[in-house]
C-alpha cells in the first residue's frame, strides 16, 4: 500500500469528525433559528466526543475492564494472553462532558421558552429587529 | 484480519451515515424532524463508541444524548414554534468561516497518530501499569492491595481518582437545574397574573 493510502485509511475518522464539528459550526453561525442553533451546537459537540474517543481506540483493543481471578490462572496455562485496553481516559473525560453538555442545552432552551414569551419569536433576525424598534 | 476488516467496514458506514445525517439536520426546516434526527445522529455516535472500545460512554450518550436531550428540545419545540422560517438570501461568510476552520483542523491532523495505532504517543502516557495498580487483583497473593478495586477502570478514575471532577459535574447539574426552575419559574407568574379571562376563551384551540 502506498503512504499517502496509509494516512488517509489511518487519518480518515478525524477528517470524518472535523466535517461533522464543522457541519454543527455552520448550523450554530449561519441559521438564524434559535432551537436550530442549540441543535448545531449539539451536533458539535457529539463530534467532539468522537473525535477524543476515537484517538482512544487501539487496534485489537478491549474495553478497559480487568479481568478476575481465574482469568489469570487461564493465563498461567498459557490457554489465554493478557487483553489490551482501549485508553480509558478519554472515556472518564467524556463521560463529564456529556453530563455538562446536557446542563447547558437544558438552560439554553429554557433561555429560549423566555426569549419566546417576550417576543414572541425564535428567530433572531425578528428578535434583533424588535429590539432595534424598542 | 477478516474481524478487523469487518469493523472496519462497519466504521466506515456509521461515519457515512453520520455525515448524511447531519447534512440532511443542517438542510431541515422542519423543527421537529431536525430534533428527531439529532436523536438518531445521537445513537449513531453512540453506536460507533461501542466500536470505540468505550461502552461506559455509549450508554450515557444514548441515555442522555439520544433520550434526555431529545425529550427537552421537542418540550421546547412545544411551547415555541414547530417551523424554522424560510432562509433569507444565501450568505458566503458562515461558509467561508467553515471551510477555513476545516482546513486548519485537517492540517492539524497531519500529525495525529494513526487510528487505532498502538505506538501513538496517546498510549505511550500514562504508564499502563496504573490499571493493574488500580484494581491490585492480578492472581498473584504476594502482590500488594489495589487502591480501589474495581474492575472497570473508567469507573475507578471516574468516581474515586477524579472524584472532584465529578463532583464539580453534579454542581453543574444542580447550577443548571436552579437556574432553568428560576426562568421558568418566571415565565408562569407572568403569564398566570395578566391572562386568566384570555386562557379560558382559548380553551377549544389546539394548546
Amino acid at each position: 500500500m502506498s503512504h499517502e493510502m496509509n494516512t488517509v485509511l489511518g487519518l480518515y475518522n478525524y477528517w470524518i469528525v472535523i466535517f461533522l464539528m464543522m457541519t454543527g459550526f455552520y448550523v450554530v453561525i449561519a441559521k438564524g433559528n434559535l432551537v436550530k442553533k442549540i441543535i448545531g451546537l449539539n451536533l458539535f459537540q457529539i463530534s467532539v466526543f468522537l473525535l477524543y474517543l476515537s484517538m482512544g481506540k487501539i487496534n485489537g483493543g478491549t474495553t478497559p475492564i480487568y479481568p478476575d481471578k481465574s482469568f489469570f490462572a487461564d493465563l498461567q496455562d498459557q490457554s489465554s494472553t493478557m487483553p489490551v485496553y482501549s485508553h480509558p481516559l478519554p472515556s472518564v473525560l467524556i463521560l463529564t462532558a456529556i453530563v455538562v453538555g446536557i446542563a447547558t442545552t437544558a438552560l439554553a432552551l429554557a433561555l429560549i421558552v423566555r426569549i419566546h414569551e417576550a417576543y414572541g419569536t425564535i428567530e433572531e433576525d425578528e428578535i434583533l429587529l424588535q429590539d432595534q424598534e424598542a | 484480519m477478516a474481524d478487523s476488516n469487518a469493523a472496519q467496514l462497519i466504521v466506515i458506514l456509521l461515519l457515512a451515515l453520520l455525515g448524511a445525517t447531519a447534512i440532511t439536520i443542517a438542510r431541515m426546516r422542519q423543527l421537529w424532524a431536525a430534533v428527531m434526527l439529532t436523536g438518531v445522529f445521537s445513537f449513531l455516535g453512540a453506536g460507533w463508541m461501542l466500536i470505540l472500545d468505550a461502552p461506559d460512554v455509549a450508554f450515557t450518550e444514548a441515555a442522555v444524548g439520544a433520550g434526555i436531550s431529545t425529550f427537552l428540545m421537542l418540550a421546547t419545540l412545544g411551547l415555541t414554534s414547530r417551523e424554522a422560517k424560510p432562509p433569507a438570501a444565501f450568505k458566503p461568510a458562515p461558509l467561508v468561516v467553515v471551510i477555513v476552520t476545516g482546513c486548519a483542523l485537517v492540517y492539524g491532523t497531519l500529525d495525529m497518530p494513526y487510528y487505532g495505532d498502538p505506538d501513538g504517543h496517546i498510549h505511550a502516557y500514562p504508564d499502563p501499569s496504573y490499571i493493574v495498580k488500580t484494581n491490585g487483583d492480578n492472581g498473584d497473593p504476594n502482590d500488594s492491595e489495589g487502591e480501589i478495586k474495581l474492575p472497570n477502570v473508567v469507573t475507578a478514575i471516574l468516581a474515586s481518582y477524579r472524584g472532584y471532577d465529578t463532583f464539580g459535574e453534579t454542581t453543574v447539574i444542580l447550577t443548571a437545574g436552579v437556574g432553568v426552575i428560576l426562568l421558568l419559574r418566571r415565565e408562569r407568574r407572568t403569564t398566570e397574573q395578566p391572562e386568566p379571562p384570555s386562557a379560558d376563551a382559548d380553551r377549544g384551540g389546539p394548546a
